[in-house]
């Protein structure tokens, strides 16, 4: 490990030892956010009493850990984690009702000629295809998740995103994938960011609310630490790096700056909020750098389908033949498995 | 020549000898030492040249028993990264004219022909054989690329047809390439052999994963390097150097390979690769005895790689 990348980790107990000043340990954690959030400038202080991210150091420290070698039964372990904290994702203006119910299908069952491969862990549709995707999916374990808050630019008036996303709950969505209103974080209005956030939280009630942090217009990864403890403050129950319609998606130095923010958000709230990395992961190589990731920063109780997922459409197809390489020794051909 | 530059590097005795005449030659104040140029000899995969991924290589020995040079030992993962490279080389290839095809064989022809000398020897040095014989094999190879050149945009006469049916209808059967092609090169023909079994999948529009003579793989090195300057598409021929009894059974195992071409598997591992083929359907050529290289080809390696597509289309309305 490089020194940089100790710098990285040096970070986070800093930020501990910040938010240890005002926090009173324990599972409550409203103390510590009701102390952080009590005003536009206490909440500003907080942020920006964030120790920087050292940019060399994460990224040489993520550049370490993916050489990192996972093999034969390890990596069989990571293929079927890696498949059940899928969010099989489209969000194409093309999606039809017929193609969100043969999604849903694979989501149930990812390989029809082979029963022991894990279901994913929920189908990612845009709101007015919820009900179809709900449909499809009764009686099966696979969640639904729905993009809201005027995906994926969230330009549109408060009032507007949140009956967006009163209508996905409506159509029985399980999970909702908000998105941040950037212009208003790049232009310093935390204290909107957040109201936006509690709000949407507010609204979902007892459904799962990722909030999307959409990291590639986030242009630094102090901006990056900073919004995901704005969203964590929010009320998020996971922090979503990307929208996957702007590229850079997620990053792993990305990925490795969230970790941190949630183990952070852990030890001074004792609430774990979830990760979801979406975008650009294609490959199962990628997916089990982005568990390396997470198992080395955050923990390993962040490797559950609850903790951990990935918003992809075309990773599933790598896994299903990494893993079919894995179990008969022969390479896969991408021809033996469905396009969607 | 690189090959006998090779042969300094190789052999520990040899270069010492090399090293000390040219040491002298310098103390005498004639001409300046010189170090010598040797050459690292690569694969040949998505049109650029890698080491093998597993950072091995093996010694590669003259038909005097000398060493020649070392030569990249591919590895599975190898194989994987080369069927990867075909796959996505071979929609374009095959939906190139068959005119532009042929011409781009033609090209392969020109640039061989401009390598004669590097590949007589290195055919001379791998096979033994006298120079002149070396020549004589060159050309053929050379003979060979031309043939098949012409038979891209010829091979549709004659192996499709328009079929007679009883009904208000034309019919039909054309030639298609069957897609990624698994080759194992002849061993001891390691030129003309090579381009005998490389240029007839290329013909109708397949790409092509070769495994390169084990023994003698450096005129397939060469080869590469013809290719990549000849207007071949990145991919559409891939080229590894290695054990064929490590090689050959991962690429007829492989799931995303649609043909195998076993020229040069020895007959017991040719019988295995047939049984792993089957897991996947492969079509499969097996053609022992070895052919005699020098003999008329004919079309049968190239039917042999061919789908026939029959097209119904109804006629007078």
């Amino acid at each position: 490990m490089s020194a940089g990348a100790e710098h990285v980790v040096g970070a986070g107990h800093r930020t501990r030892s910040a938010v240890g000043d005002t926090a009173v340990a324990g599972p409550a954690h409203h103390p510590v956010v009701d102390e952080l959030t009590a005003s536009e400038s206490a909440l500003r202080r907080f942020l920006f009493g964030l120790p920087g991210v050292d940019q060399v150091g994460a990224e040489s420290r993520v550049a370490a850990l993916s050489t990192r070698s996972i093999k034969n039964d390890a990596k069989l372990w990571a293929i079927d984690a890696a498949i059940s904290m899928v969010d099989l994702t489209t969000l194409e203006g093309a999606d039809t009702p017929g193609k969100v119910r043969s999604l849903c299908a694979k989501a149930v069952r990812p390989d029809p000629a082979d029963g022991s491969v894990p279901p994913v862990a929920a189908v990612c549709v845009y709101p007015d295809l919820v009900a179809v995707a709900k449909a499809a999916l009764a009686g099966s374990p696979v969640a639904v998740a729905s993009v809201a808050t005027a995906f994926p630019s969230g330009r549109a008036p408060l009032a507007v995103r949140l009956a967006d996303v009163r209508d996905a709950l409506h159509a029985g969505a399980d999970e909702i994938d908000m998105v941040i209103d950037r212009g208003a974080y790049l232009a310093g209005r935390y204290a909107t960011v957040l109201e936006e956030v509690r709000a949407v939280k507010q609204a979902c009630g007892p459904a799962h609310l990722k909030v999307i942090l959409e990291t590639g217009e986030l242009a630094t990864y102090d901006n990056v630490r900073r919004a995901s403890w704005i969203a964590m403050l929010g009320g998020a129950d996971f922090v979503k790096t990307s929208t996957g319609k702007v590229t850079p998606a997620a990053t792993l130095p990305v990925a490795l700056v969230i970790a941190e923010a949630v183990r952070d958000f852990f030890e001074a709230t004792g609430r774990r909020v979830g990760v979801k990395v979406a975008g650009g992961i294609r490959t199962a190589k990628d997916a089990i750098r982005y568990l390396v990731v997470v198992n080395e920063t955050a923990g390993d109780e962040w490797l559950t389908p609850a903790m951990f997922r990935f918003g992809a459409s075309s990773l599933l197809n790598d896994l299903l033949m990494q893993r079919s390489k894995q179990r008969s020794g022969a390479y896969a051909s991408p021809d033996d498995f469905s396009v969607e | 020549m690189p090959e006998r530059d090779g042969a300094a590097a190789g052999g520990g005795v040899a270069r010492r000898e090399r090293t000390g005449a040219t040491g002298r030659a310098a103390g005498g104040g004639a001409t300046p030492a010189r170090v010598a140029v040797r050459k690292t000899y690569k694969l040949y995969v998505g049109g650029a040249f890698p080491r093998s991924e597993s950072g091995r290589s093996y010694l590669v020995i003259g038909a005097d028993g000398a060493p020649l040079a070392n030569a990249s030992l591919a590895s599975r993962k190898d194989v994987r990264d080369a069927v990867v490279a075909a796959r996505r080389a071979q929609p374009g290839w095959a939906g190139a004219t068959a005119y532009n095809r042929g011409q781009v064989l033609y090209r392969v022809a020109e640039m061989l022909e401009d390598r004669a000398g590097q590949l007589g020897d290195a055919v001379v040095a791998g096979e033994g054989l006298e120079p002149a014989a070396a020549a004589r094999e060159v050309a053929a190879a050379v003979d060979r690329v031309v043939w098949h050149a012409g038979w891209t945009d010829k091979l549709a006469q004659v192996a499709g047809s328009a079929n007679p049916v009883a009904g208000p209808y034309f019919n039909f059967s054309l030639p298609e390439p069957t897609g990624v092609v698994g080759v194992v090169a002849p061993q001891s023909s390691s030129l003309l052999g090579l381009v005998s079994v490389l240029a007839p999948p290329l013909v109708s529009g397949n790409s092509v994963v070769v495994i390169a003579s084990e023994d003698r793989p450096l005129p397939a090195v060469t080869l590469g390097e013809v290719l990549a300057t000849a207007d071949v598409p990145a991919g559409v021929v891939n080229i590894l150097t290695g054990r064929t009894a490590e090689l050959a059974p991962v690429l007829a195992a492989h799931r995303d390979v649609d043909a195998l071409d076993l020229a040069g598997a020895p007959a017991e591992l040719a019988t295995e690769l047939e049984r792993a083929a089957a897991g996947s359907v492969k079509r499969v050529l097996r053609s022992q005895p070895e052919p005699d290289w020098h003999g008329d080809p004919g079309l049968r390696r190239i039917l042999a790689f061919v789908e026939t597509k029959t097209v119904w289309h109804t006629v007078g309305i």
